[in-house]
């Protein structure tokens, strides 16, 4: 479980996060939502410490990120797996060097175990036979899979994704929508995603926080967001022509 | 202020930088790659450089010698000395800082703005010492075997223009350049060139590392990864001669 106490988070003076408090939950996915430069970006940044944050807390099942020593930080991110919006590969390294990366960094494994587990990841999220491409020879979804195939490496205890489908189709976006929510519920992990895909939101919404203007305007599920009183919130789910005739 | 602000900030990356390698299997191998890509990848353009530096360095000093007082083994002599002193170690620097700068500035700047370095963060790496940290201990190995190879490469040219062209006899060329030889003036040169190799690959090492946008951006840092480097290169040749040469 992860819990955002008080956060605040200022640039040059300007508050961008303003008294953010939530909690992310074991074995969901835990959405957050709002839309471009509403703050969700900089509000995952400064969970995973990217940013160092003003004021308030963000404690990791207790224990507190800015309590820690740098070290401890260190370690706490072993535990952590990121899905960045671009993928964020490192386009020199293969497919497969791409995932063993974490392994080589952080454990002290055999090349022959590091490889038996790229392999076992890159099975789960269907990227069997591609660990010799490069990061320019992948699609955009099997970008995404393989960097999901990174974030997993290590086992982490905490999933992040910012923005995950952006630049895909509808139906790759299911893909990775399903893989994401499978993974974390079959490693029992506190997921944390950014989005602004209403179809996401429906498909794998266990919790959703919306953010507006840098404030959290709302928390809820996808199971009581279409039917929702707050007016931003209205403005902003039912903003597609799609989504305004599926509410008539 | 700009200036303090990047000095400041400079010296706090370059203090990540100096910190001990997470794994030194992995910088041993970063360090091998880089030697690669920073030094031999350079020896074209180098070799190319320094044949035609010391074939127009010998053409002046035979064309401003003319009288008949001064010994033609003179040209050899000082054609050797323009380039061990100041051609070799401060035009190939000056070179590279513009070749290897500029590559070292865009590549680094090209994964911070696609978030690579965040997700190196992110894996628990210290991103400036991962990154960094290789492309100087490569440039300060293989800059001073480039310079050194520059300056035979530089003596040789001025040696087959000046006998091509009949400037100079073979005999007295070589004589020239065996004449008042004294070691420490190679010492001076690489001690020079060890200077420029962590300036060129430290400041555009930071560019990069501090960029922050998009594509332009990555261009901006690298003209001032090239720009910087290339001045501090002079500002430090002199203050390097100044406290080298001065008996």
């Amino acid at each position: 479980m992860i819990e955002v106490q008080n956060l605040t988070k200022r640039f040059d003076g300007k508050e961008v996060l303003k008294n953010i408090s939530a909690t992310f939950r074991k074995g969901m996915t835990n959405l957050i939502i709002g839309q471009s430069g509403s703050g969700k970006t900089v509000l995952l940044k400064c969970i995973i410490g990217l940013y160092a944050i003003d004021e308030g807390k963000v404690i990791f099942d207790e224990r507190c990120f800015g309590d820690m020593s740098l070290k401890e930080q260190k370690n706490l991110r072993k535990e952590f797996g990121m899905l960045f919006q671009g993928g964020a590969l490192f386009d020199s390294m293969t497919v497969e060097e791409n995932v063993m990366f974490p392994l080589t960094m952080n454990t002290d494994m055999t090349y022959d175990e590091k490889l038996e587990r790229v392999n076992f990841c890159l099975k789960r999220v269907d990227l069997e036979g591609t660990n010799k491409l490069l990061p320019s020879q992948l699609s955009g979804g099997m970008i995404k899979r393989t960097a999901i195939a990174r974030a997993i490496s290590l086992n982490p205890q905490y999933l992040f994704c910012d923005e995950p489908n952006s630049g895909l189709d509808p139906k790759t976006t299911n893909v990775i929508d399903k893989l994401i929510r499978e993974i974390t519920k079959e490693y029992n992990m506190t997921t944390i995603i950014n989005t602004h895909d209403m179809n996401s939101v429906m498909e794998i919404g266990d919790t959703v926080a919306f953010i507006y203007k840098g404030e959290l305007w709302w928390t809820g599920d996808n199971t009581n967001i279409l039917s929702s009183d707050n007016e931003e919130l209205n403005d902003f789910v039912f903003a597609t022509k799609l989504t305004r005739k599926l509410r008539s | 202020m700009k200036f303090f602000f990047h000095l400041g900030q400079y010296f706090l990356v370059m203090q990540q930088v100096f910190k001990r390698p997470d794994k030194f299997r992995i910088f041993h191998q970063q360090a091998v790659k880089e030697v690669q890509l920073l030094g031999l990848e350079s020896l074209g353009i180098v070799s190319i450089i320094s044949v035609f530096m010391g074939a127009v360095v010998t053409i002046q000093m035979a064309f401003n010698i003319d009288s008949p007082l001064i010994p033609l083994y003179t040209i050899g002599f000082a054609t050797r000395q323009s380039v061990v002193l100041e051609f070799s170690p401060t035009i190939i620097s000056l070179i590279l800082a513009g070749k290897v700068g500029s590559r070292i500035a865009s590549e680094i700047g090209t994964m911070r703005v696609t978030e690579q370095i965040d997700a190196l963060e992110i894996m628990g790496v210290n991103t400036a010492n991962f990154l960094i940290l290789p492309k100087i201990a490569a440039a300060i190995f293989i800059n001073p075997i480039l310079i050194t190879l520059s300056m035979v490469l530089a003596i040789f040219g001025g040696w087959a223009i000046g006998t091509l062209t009949h400037l100079v006899t073979s005999h007295d060329f070589i004589y020239g350049i065996q004449s008042f030889y004294r070691s420490y003036d190679i010492v001076y040169a690489e001690i020079k060139t060890v200077v420029f190799a962590f300036l060129i690959t430290s400041i555009s090492g930071y560019y990069g590392y501090i960029t922050k946008g998009g594509a332009q951006d990555v261009g901006t840092a690298s003209t001032k990864a090239v720009v910087q480097s290339s001045i501090f290169i002079i500002l430090f040749n002199l203050i390097l001669t100044q406290l080298l040469l001065n008996d």
